[in-house]
Parts: C-alpha cells; structure tokens; sequence
C-alpha cells in the first residue's frame, strides 16, 4: 500500500497521468471532428473519386502507429528530421520550424492513426440510413442546412460518440506513438511510463511492482472512459435502416467542390503517402541522415535484415506467434459464440464478459497482468519464453474472433441445422457437416482479423519479449532504438508489404463470401 | 377544373457505370387537375418513382419543364430549378421516414416550426392533424414504439399539417398489411375528400390504383403506354402490357386466313369473331378469363383439360389450337373434367403478334 501512494504521488507518475489525459483528449475531439467531416464529404456530398479516397482512409487503420510515428520522427525530428532541414535551408530559418517530439507532435500523430475509428462509423451509418428522413424533412421545408443539423446529425450520434469513444480508449492505452516521439523529450504517458519502470529496472521485481501499481491508474482512468461509453451507448441507438435502398441525394458542392478535393487529397498524401513514402525511402539510403536520393540509395539494408539472425527469427517468431494466436484464438472463438448463442447455458454472460473484457484492459496493463501471473506464481514460470507473449495475444485478441465467430453464427438461421438434425443427423454431425461449412468464410475472415494486428503488435510484446523471443515490431522498434534507423525503415516496410498483402487477402475473402 | 400539376416533355436520363446512360423518364406529358387523385401506376423499373421525384425536386429533370400549381419549379430551358423545400407539397413515403429521434408531437409539428408559426398555432395545428389521422393520444410516444400502421399515419399527418394543396405519395401503402392496407386507402380518400388536396400515388398494384384514382397513367421502361380512367384502361387497353398489367388476361395467338380467324395449331375449326380492318396474318387477341363463355352448345368446340375449384370461382384450362385458354366461370356453370363444351369470346381486343425485344429490355431495367 505503501508503494501505491509513493507511485501515484510521484511528480513524473502524475505529470505522466496529466500527459495521458491530454493527449486524449485533444486526439478525441480533434479526430471526432475530422472523421465526422470526411465522412460526410465522403457519404454525403458529390466530391469526385469517392471510392479511391475511401479506400486510402482505411489505411491508417491498417497501417502500425509506432512506424508511422517512426516516419514523422524522420521527418520533423527537432533535430536534423529530414524536412525540417530542408526547411531551413530553404527558408533560411534559424531554428527547425516543426517538432514533432512534443505533445502536439503526438496528438497530431494520433489524430492521423485513430480518426478513422470515427470516420468508418459515421461514413457506414450514413449509407444505412434511409434517405426518405432527410427528404421527407425537405418536403416538409427545411433547408439542407436544417436538414443536416435537425435530422441529419441527431441520427448519426450513436455512431459518432461511439466512435468517438474508441478513439478515447485507444488513445489512453496507445503505446507506440508517445514512445517513439516522447522518450527522447522525456514526455511520458502512462503506458510508457509503466514500459519505461519495467524495462529500465530489467526485470527485476521492484520495477514490475511498481510498474503494476501504475498499471491500476491506468486501469482507472480507462475504466472512467468505458463507464462513460457504456452511458452513452445504452441511451443512444434508433433504428434508422429501413425500406429499399435509394440513391442518397447527393448535396452539390458546386464550386467548393474542387478546393474540397484538394484538401481531402492533401490530407490524404500528408498522413498516409508521406510517411509511408519516407519508410520506404530511408529503408534504402545508405546512412541516416544522407539526403534522399537515387545516388545514396542502396539495397544493403534489405540484405542487412535477411541476413541477420535476430532479425530473422523476428519475423519467424512473429509469424508463429500470429498463426498460432489468429488459430486458437479462432476455434475457441467459434466454440464459445456456438456455446453462447446456441446451447445457451446457464451462466453464459459470464463467459461472454470474460472473454470480451481483455480487449478493453490496455496492453500495457495485460501485459502487466501476464508478467506477474505466468512468471512462476502459478507455479509455471513463462517468463522469456515464447509462450508468455502468446498467452498475452490470445487474452488480447480472443474477442475479436468471439465477435466475429457470434455474428457469422447468427446469419446461419438454426433452422438449417434442426433440419439437419430432423434428417437424422445427431447434434455433433449437424454442427460438422452443416454449420461449420457455413460459417467457413467467417472463419478465415476472423483469424485474418487476428493475424493482422498480432503481427503488427508492439504495445504487450515490448513488455514481455526475452533474448530470443523478440517479434517484429519488438524488433523494428529495437533497431530503432539502437539507432540503425535505415534498417529499422528496411523491416518496417517488409512489415507494411506483409500486412498489405494479407489485407487484400481478406478483403477478397470477405467479398466471395456466400450469402446465407 | 384548374390544371395543378403540369409536365412538359419532361426527361430524365441517368449514367450509370455499367449500363451507361439509361432514359428512366422519356417525354413525358401529362395534367393533373385539381381536386384529382391521379396514379402513376408500372412494374418497377417503369420510371413512376423517378417521376414523382422529378414533381417534388429530389431530382432535376434532363429536358422539359413542370408546373406546380401554375407555378413553374422546373425548367430546362430557363435553367430553372427550385429546390424540394420551396415546392410547398406535402409527401408520404412508402419506408415512413418518421424521424426516430423525435416524439410523434415533434415529427408532426416540424414542418410548422421550419415555417416559423407561433406555438400556440402549432399546437392547434398539430392536434387536429393528429385527430384526422386517429392518432390523438399519441403526442408524446416515439415513433419505435408504435405498429407499422400508425408510423404511416404520422407520417400522413406530418404531410397533412400545413395544408398542401398537392399531396405525393410514394408507394405509401406497400410496406403495410393487406387488412390494413385496405383501411388505410380508405382513409386517405377521406382525408382528399375532407382537405380537397390534389393526389398523385405511385403504385405498383393494380387492385390499389384502381380502387383510389380518378385517373391513372401506366407506364412501362421509361415511357407512358397509356393515360385514362379506371373503367377505359380495363376495358380498352392500347396494348398487351397495359391488358396484361390490369386484371387477368388470356392471349390467344391467331392466324388470319381466308377472311377467318384460327387458333394457332387449329387451321380446321375457325373463331367466330368479327375481323378488325388492318390486322397482319399472325395477331394477338386478348381477353379476361372471365369474359369468356362457356357453353354446351354453339362456339368453338372444345373439352374442359382440367378444372380447378376455387373460392369464388370454378377455373377452367380449355385447349385452342396448341395454347391452353384460362377460363373462369360463377360455380353455377358445371363442367366436368374431359367433358366436351364450346366457348365464345365475347369482344376481344386485337394486338399484333409477339415481340421478344421489349421483354429483354424490360427485364434489363429491372436489374438496375
């Protein structure tokens, strides 16, 4: 108890509490604003190139945080970021114009990665949305103005604050930006302060204790977070899908259309092309800090990484971790959802609030949880092996595939199997020869959504990777720390190609699925 | 009668990506008188719902021009188009689209707010609209809480309230129960009948546009077949589209020969019926199933192939030639199956033979 008041009455834990907060803050109501816009640019308006600009937002949704935050370190860096100075050559400035090692620079890197959250709501509550609302409310004489503001934004509400809350909630826990861009100003957040007490004690126990009680302030101020989202979420909701889909009026832009769309695209090239661009650039100069271009880019750095052992075994172990996690994670998945939605026992919502609730306990904390459950209090001690990282991605990822497995097992109508079943069929072959072939597509389709983000996960692995368990964001992230930021580019772009090709695999699989 | 509603060569053509450019409204001419209940009746695909969104602004037409209440809102040629909001109309649609975040006292007192009227009129206003729609009682309840029937009805009071002289309703009745349908089309004649507002309905049931229209357009891909009274487009259709879109009909193919009229696979025994002036040598004749005789005794002779006991009448399958002829008769009239009989086709309409195109382009636009 001691050791709780001493950690939460530390100056650096409280200004670390006070950053945390902030920086949620102002990434909410700056992404909730900015998703809101683009999505009724999006869903609402007549802007050209509509499906093309869709499709680039979802990138930063794919796209890892922690490289994105690497690409504008090398941008703005307040010392010597790429741009920043070619900026002041150019301009002849005294001092670097941007820094992106600041809170700003974090809320702004932030905004770019978790908006979307916002805009994917909105955009899709905007296309369910019965058109006929909005009309009959021009019939009856309002103006679009009007329209938009008295029936337009009512109606999407649900959407945007639950949108709205995510944003909140991944942004309390987020690890991998505030690290990146704060560790070398000192700015810390929770979640980094706690990877920060954990790491630099090495293991011992004093910095896990400590690291545990900051664990609770982090638990605390995300639980007000989700109490509030459960509020808002249970007050909101109408059923606003009905009739036959109509074309939406589209509301004609006339001559802002075109600045509209230069904006949009400038957006678009700034936070997903820049830094993406700039990963695959400096992945092929030869020094960091060399200028780029054809004359210094070499492919060494690509041959560097392949050649390298730890590096190597990075990528495997992430490759096993991921397929192993998206696996298990996707049976237990299907079996708890049939369970839960089919043999309905006693005692259900239990288990149902048991395997959703990890994904509401940030990473950092998980991991916390994890060090200190499996590291020989059990009396089995992971601890620096494979296996505890494991554990850690199926508490995190297990609802993911309970969600997908659920809503896939409610398209399969239950009548399909009683008529199995009034066939002759005994209850195990029924689920074998006719659900699970039905809910197949929804299975591929869930383990991809677990595959992907554990390959790309940071935030549990940093807390919990050993000498020779390290994956490949531990890794990225290490040889940046290190400094060998062009090898570091060099394994974060082969993780963007992994991460894209397996997101046009899913997107096709989805797309083929059958209708039930 | 004053002339409400007026078109004038009115088009509409849409681009779509993968069918390029489609004429979902070709020249269309047309006027509603005041006080009228007009229907825009067709399959779907027909250009009925793309007109009635052209009348109420939610689309601006390609060519042609629409008058309002001797007001023009649409015009190509002068360029003009004023918006939904200022065509002062009062609309249902066939989803409802009552607004779930708002009480059933706040969807129908907006249109009323929107136009800035006291709220003590808006209370007056509200409540009568609420009364004449049987919807008192139900101010303060959210529009979920209510059966599919009752949104309707707000949905009709919301129109009703600020007194339009025009009134659209698209497809209003299509999503209810047939019992309540009935009730409904009941009371939305009375309510026309009360207000004196003038009705343009779109529909695609027949038994519906019948029932309530004075006069009813059919149109069919994009074009109007034909404008007139319940009674002429049933007894008189210009075509087989509009003979086989209203009421039941059976088609007979002929073949005209030596001033005679055969059944198609029968050159021996011919129809006694007279023959048209200008008809090809292979035609369409058409008929009701219940207009055809059935005796033992004079006609075309033929035996009953199969006969079906229904409701309210018997059914009858007749051979003619190579075609099967749907015959319906009062349960009085028995046959037995097998047994020998004659029929007569009392005062059939002639329309050339077949044409396969039409159908593919039908079936074409319905994809869209």
């Amino acid at each position: 108890m001691k050791l709780f008041t001493s950690v939460m009455t530390n100056k650096h834990n409280l200004a670390a509490m006070w950053n945390t907060i902030k920086i949620a803050f102002w990434v909410t109501i700056c992404g909730t604003l900015m998703g809101l816009f683009y999505a009724w640019l999006l869903g609402r308006s007549d802007i050209p190139c509509k499906g093309l600009m869709r499709a680039l937002f979802h990138i930063p949704y794919m796209f890892p945080p922690f490289i994105g935050a690497m690409a504008w370190d090398i941008l703005f860096s307040g010392r010597g970021g790429y741009l920043n100075t070619w900026l002041m050559k150019t301009f002849n400035l005294p001092r670097a114009p941007f820094n992106i090692n600041s809170l700003g620079g974090i809320i702004f890197v932030e905004i770019s990665y978790f908006f979307p959250f916002v805009f994917m709501q909105v955009v899709s509550a905007l296309e369910r949305m019965d058109p006929t609302l909005e009309e009959s409310a021009r019939i009856a004489g309002a103006s679009q103005g009007t329209v938009i503001r008295k029936i337009t934004l009512p109606l999407v509400t649900p959407a945007i604050s639950a949108g709205a809350l995510l944003i909140l909630i991944s942004s309390l826990a987020h690890f991998g930006v505030p690290s990146i861009l704060g560790f070398s100003k000192n700015i810390y957040t929770l979640p980094t302060m706690i990877y920060a007490l954990i790491s630099r004690s090495s293991g011992s126990f004093e910095g896990i204790r400590q690291g545990a009680a900051l664990s609770i302030m982090l638990i605390a101020v995300v639980g007000i977070a989700l109490i509030i989202q459960k509020k808002v979420l249970s007050s909101g909701g109408y059923d606003i899908i009905k009739g036959k889909s109509m074309r939406p009026t589209l509301i004609k832009l006339r001559g802002a259309k075109y600045p509209l769309l230069i904006i949009s695209t400038l957006t678009l090239v700034i936070i997903v092309l820049m830094p993406l661009v700039t990963i695959f650039l400096v992945a092929m100069v030869r020094a960091y800090g060399l200028p780029l271009i054809p004359k210094n880019f070499t492919f060494k750095n690509y041959s560097k990484i392949f050649t390298s052992k730890a590096t190597l075994d990075s990528i495997k172990n992430s490759l096993f971790l991921s397929v192993t996690a998206g696996l298990l994670c996707m049976f237990l998945g299907v079996m708890i959802a049939y369970v839960v939605n089919r043999i309905k026992p006693k005692g259900k919502g239990i288990l149902e609030l048991l395997s959703v609730l990890p994904y509401s306990i940030p990473g950092t904390v998980l991991a916390v949880g994890v060090i200190l459950t499996w590291s020989g209090s059990l009396g089995i001690n992971l601890y620096n092996t494979i296996w505890i990282i494991l554990v850690a991605y199926l508490a995190r990822y297990l609802s993911f595939s309970m969600e997908s497995a659920s809503a896939s097992l409610q398209q399969v109508h239950s009548s399909l199997e009683e008529a199995a079943r009034a066939c002759g069929a005994s209850h195990t072959e029924s689920l074998i020869d006719i659900t699970l072939p039905l809910i197949r597509p929804g299975m591929i389709a869930g383990f991809f959504l677990i595959f992907l983000p554990a390959m790309r996960e940071l935030t549990t692995s940093v807390l919990l990777y050993g000498p020779y368990t390290r994956t490949l964001g531990v890794q990225v992230y290490s040889l940046r720390e290190a400094g060998m930021i062009p090898q570091a580019s060099a394994l974060a772009s082969v993780a963007i190609i992994i991460i894209t090709i397996c997101n046009a695999l899913i997107t096709e699989i989805t797309k083929s699925r059958k209708g039930v | 009668m004053a002339d409400q509603v007026v078109l004038r060569h009115v088009t509409k053509q849409f681009t779509t990506r993968t069918l390029g450019t489609i004429t979902a409204v070709n020249d269309f001419n047309l006027t509603v008188y005041e006080g009228e209940c007009f229907s825009f009746l067709g399959p779907s695909g027909c250009g009925k719902t793309t007109t009635l969104r052209l009348i109420a602004g939610f689309e601006d037409l390609t060519d042609g021009e629409i008058e309002l209440c001797g007001r023009l809102v649409s015009s190509k040629e002068k360029n003009l188009y004023v918006p939904p909001e200022e065509r002062g109309l009062g609309m249902v649609f066939q989803a409802f689209a009552v607004w779930p975040h708002m009480i059933v006292f706040d969807n129908v007192a907006f249109p009323l707010k929107i136009q800035g009227i006291n709220k003590h009129d808006i209370q007056k206003k509200v409540k009568e609209a609420l009364r004449n729609t049987s919807l008192d009682g139900f101010e303060s309840a959210y529009p979920s809480d209510l059966s599919g029937g009752q949104q309707q009805r707000i949905a009709l009071a919301r129109a009703i309230v600020t007194n339009p002289k025009v009134m659209l309703l698209d497809e209003p009745l299509s999503n209810l129960d047939p019992k309540l349908r009935e009730t409904m089309r009941f009371e939305i004649k009375e309510l026309q009948r009360k207000f004196n507002f003038t009705v343009i309905f779109v529909t695609h049931d027949q038994s519906e546009a019948m029932a309530i229209s004075d006069r009813m357009m059919v149109c069919d891909m994009g074009n109007i077949i034909q404008i007139d009274t319940p009674i002429n487009l049933y007894n008189r259709p210009v075509n087989r589209f509009v003979h086989s879109f209203l009421g039941e009909s059976t088609f007979i193919n002929v073949i005209i020969q030596d001033g005679k009229v055969y059944a198609k696979g029968n050159m021996e025994q011919a129809l006694d019926i007279p023959i048209p002036p200008d008809v090809d040598r292979e035609m369409v004749i058409a008929t009701r199933p219940n207009a055809i005789e059935l005796t033992r005794n004079r006609g075309y002779k033929t035996r009953i192939e199969k006969r079906t006991f229904l409701p309210d009448i018997t059914e009858y399958l007749v051979p003619m030639g190579d075609q099967l002829l749907k015959v319906q008769t009062p349960h009085r009239i028995k046959f037995t199956q097998g047994e020998e009989c004659y029929i007569n086709l009392v005062n059939p309409m002639w329309y050339p033979a077949e044409d396969k195109e039409l159908e593919t382009e039908r079936l074409r636009r319905q994809l869209i």
